[in-house]
């Protein structure tokens, strides 16, 4: 899969990197989908000695490959959701000196990225690499649902079902876009949705 | 002077009035016939008597409405107030502030007595005498920041200053040019910033962020912003933008001089003494076109500006599509004279319309 090269935007928005092996007490890896591949193209036999690695394979099954790297500790996930208690878990119980590698969609990277900062985990410390989908969690700033994937610009609110356009404003602390009423001034036209990157 | 507060509304009816005197003191935005970023700060001691300059935190006309205003946001959308665990402390250094500013600066509204921790704050005009124990959030109907900014016009900002750098960490937010304190909360100063167009190619927010970190204690300082909203509604928020959108589309020639607004900030920063935090006071004040234009000065300049004004600007202030309505308004009221420097009206010496 080639990478994505984002477009220059605004300072709130995310820069995301490219996974390096450090040294440290311990590995967490957290990532979904095509993330798995960050982690394929760095992993090393001493790393995954003390590696814990969190997949979420969302649609495209890497995890034989992963098993494959040996790592110390192995867990698949259905969805960032029901690996979200496990992974607030590990990265709380983290040694000091613990390494962080996110991987796959900013979703995932997102999230994983505030649950490792609330955990007290320094910035530092948390390296990530986008792959994958170019999809972004959504939040709506009028009703705060988040609706996930979204691919396109203007979406519908999967909870209130307002007509939303895609900023590229960014939260941390919810892994999320802004999203706001498109026609709010003029009800009814809205323009035909297009790819976020197009 | 004692204050006569309005009966108004900044909602459905919109029965939100300027005095005479609220004209004459309005915090016009604009010290020459044309505008551009700049951090334009100054120190916050005082300014000239009756001028929204003069008290730290200035109270006028429209308080008891304000506070009416707030508390229905608040009861639709409690989200609005919100305090990051670690800003109590600044909440209640923001508190005494405010408390002791308001006592001393209108002590014919506001009473303070204090013997130790016990603390007896009287508010006369919304009808308030609570007597609490300082730090000791249990015998506070609210957390400090939200009890103390439910009696206090404009929004409030609390904002932590570490790893070289301030965080949105806290706030009262129902008075906003539209930005969301629910989404921005635990921001730093350059991502809250970050939809601002232009500014950050100018180098404004370093130089702003620097000013803001060296604020001490007893120094605060104070800045104008602008902005133009339809009707006079307080709460310009993106969460409601979907409900109030609509309402810029209602301009017509014969309503925009009562209808569009100049919206202007007085924001205010003061270093706090326990947190070491920055308390950042956002007061909106409204005035209608045809309110500023009963001042010769303020019609010829706001002309000028609007007119001038780059359309990055004009989009990002959310007006350009009505800007060719606002300038055929606006034109009638400037006669081609120059203006004097500075904000102020100057009634005395500057000539009325000469068309």
């Amino acid at each position: 899969m080639t990478k994505f090269n984002f477009p220059p935007s605004i300072t709130s928005r995310p820069v995301w990197g490219e996974l390096q092996a450090r040294a440290g007490s311990g590995h967490v890896f957290i990532a979904d989908a095509h993330g798995a591949g960050a982690i394929m193209d760095m992993a090393t036999p001493d790393l995954m000695a003390k590696a814990h690695i969190i997949y979420i394979p969302k649609g495209h099954d890497m995890s034989a490959e992963l098993k494959a790297l040996g790592p110390a500790q192995y867990y698949e996930g259905p969805s960032y959701a029901a690996a979200s208690s496990r992974i607030a878990h590990v990265l709380g119980q983290a040694k000091m000196g613990v390494q962080v590698y996110l991987a796959g969609t900013e979703s995932v990277m997102g999230q994983a990225m505030h649950a490792a900062v609330q955990a007290g985990i320094p910035s530092g410390s948390i390296q990530t690499e986008h792959r994958g989908s170019t999809a972004r969690r959504m939040q709506c700033v009028h009703c705060k649902g988040f609706t996930e994937d979204v691919e396109t610009d203007p979406f519908v609110c999967s909870h209130c079902g307002l007509n939303l356009f895609v900023r590229d404003h960014y939260s941390r602390r919810l892994a999320a876009y802004q999203a706001v009423c498109i026609d709010a001034e003029d009800p009814g036209n809205v323009p035909e949705s297009k790819g976020i990157y197009e | 002077m004692t204050i006569q507060f309005n009966d108004e509304t900044f909602r459905d009816d919109y029965s939100f009035r300027n005095s005479d005197w609220a004209i004459k003191r309005f915090p016009f935005p604009f010290h020459e016939d044309s505008y551009m970023y700049s951090m334009n700060a100054e120190q916050h001691r005082g300014g000239p008597a009756g001028s929204v300059f003069e008290k730290r935190f200035d109270v006028d006309e429209h308080y008891i409405s304000e506070m009416r205003d707030r508390a229905i946001v608040l009861d639709q959308d409690p989200l609005r107030c919100q305090s990051l665990p670690h800003m109590t402390l600044a909440g209640w250094d923001l508190l005494e502030l405010i408390m002791v500013s308001k006592s001393e600066d209108y002590p014919d509204l506001f009473e303070l007595y204090r013997d130790g921790a016990q603390w007896r704050w009287v508010n006369k005009p919304l009808g308030i005498d609570d007597t609490f124990t300082f730090m000791d959030e249990t015998t506070l109907p609210y957390g400090p920041l939200e009890y103390i900014t439910r009696q206090s016009q404009g929004d409030f900002a609390l904002l932590d200053q570490r790893e070289n750098n301030l965080w949105m960490d806290a706030g009262m937010i129902t008075t906003q040019a539209d930005w969301s304190l629910d989404f921005d909360i635990g921001m730093n100063f350059f991502e809250w910033h970050a939809p601002v167009p232009l500014a950050h190619e100018m180098g404004i927010f370093k130089r702003a962020l620097k000013f803001l970190m060296n604020i001490q204690q007893g120094a605060p300082g104070r800045r104008l912003n602008w902005t133009m909203t339809v009707n006079p509604l307080l709460d310009t928020s993106p969460e409601n933008y979907h409900k109030w959108g609509i309402q810029k589309t209602s301009l017509t020639p014969e309503n925009i001089g009562a209808k569009q607004h100049v919206r202007v900030e007085l924001q205010t920063f003061y270093r706090l003494p326990r947190s070491n935090a920055l308390a950042f006071p956002i007061r909106c004040y409204l005035c209608s076109f045809q309110d500023l234009m009963t001042v010769p000065k303020w019609g010829r300049r706001l002309h000028r500006v609007v007119r001038d004004l780059p359309v990055e600007l004009a989009t990002y202030k959310g007006f350009i599509d009505n800007r060719p309505m606002m300038l055929d308004y606006l034109s009638q009221f400037d006669d081609g004279l120059p203006t004097s420097f500075g904000v102020f009206p100057d009634l005395d010496s500057e000539p009325p319309l000469q068309k």
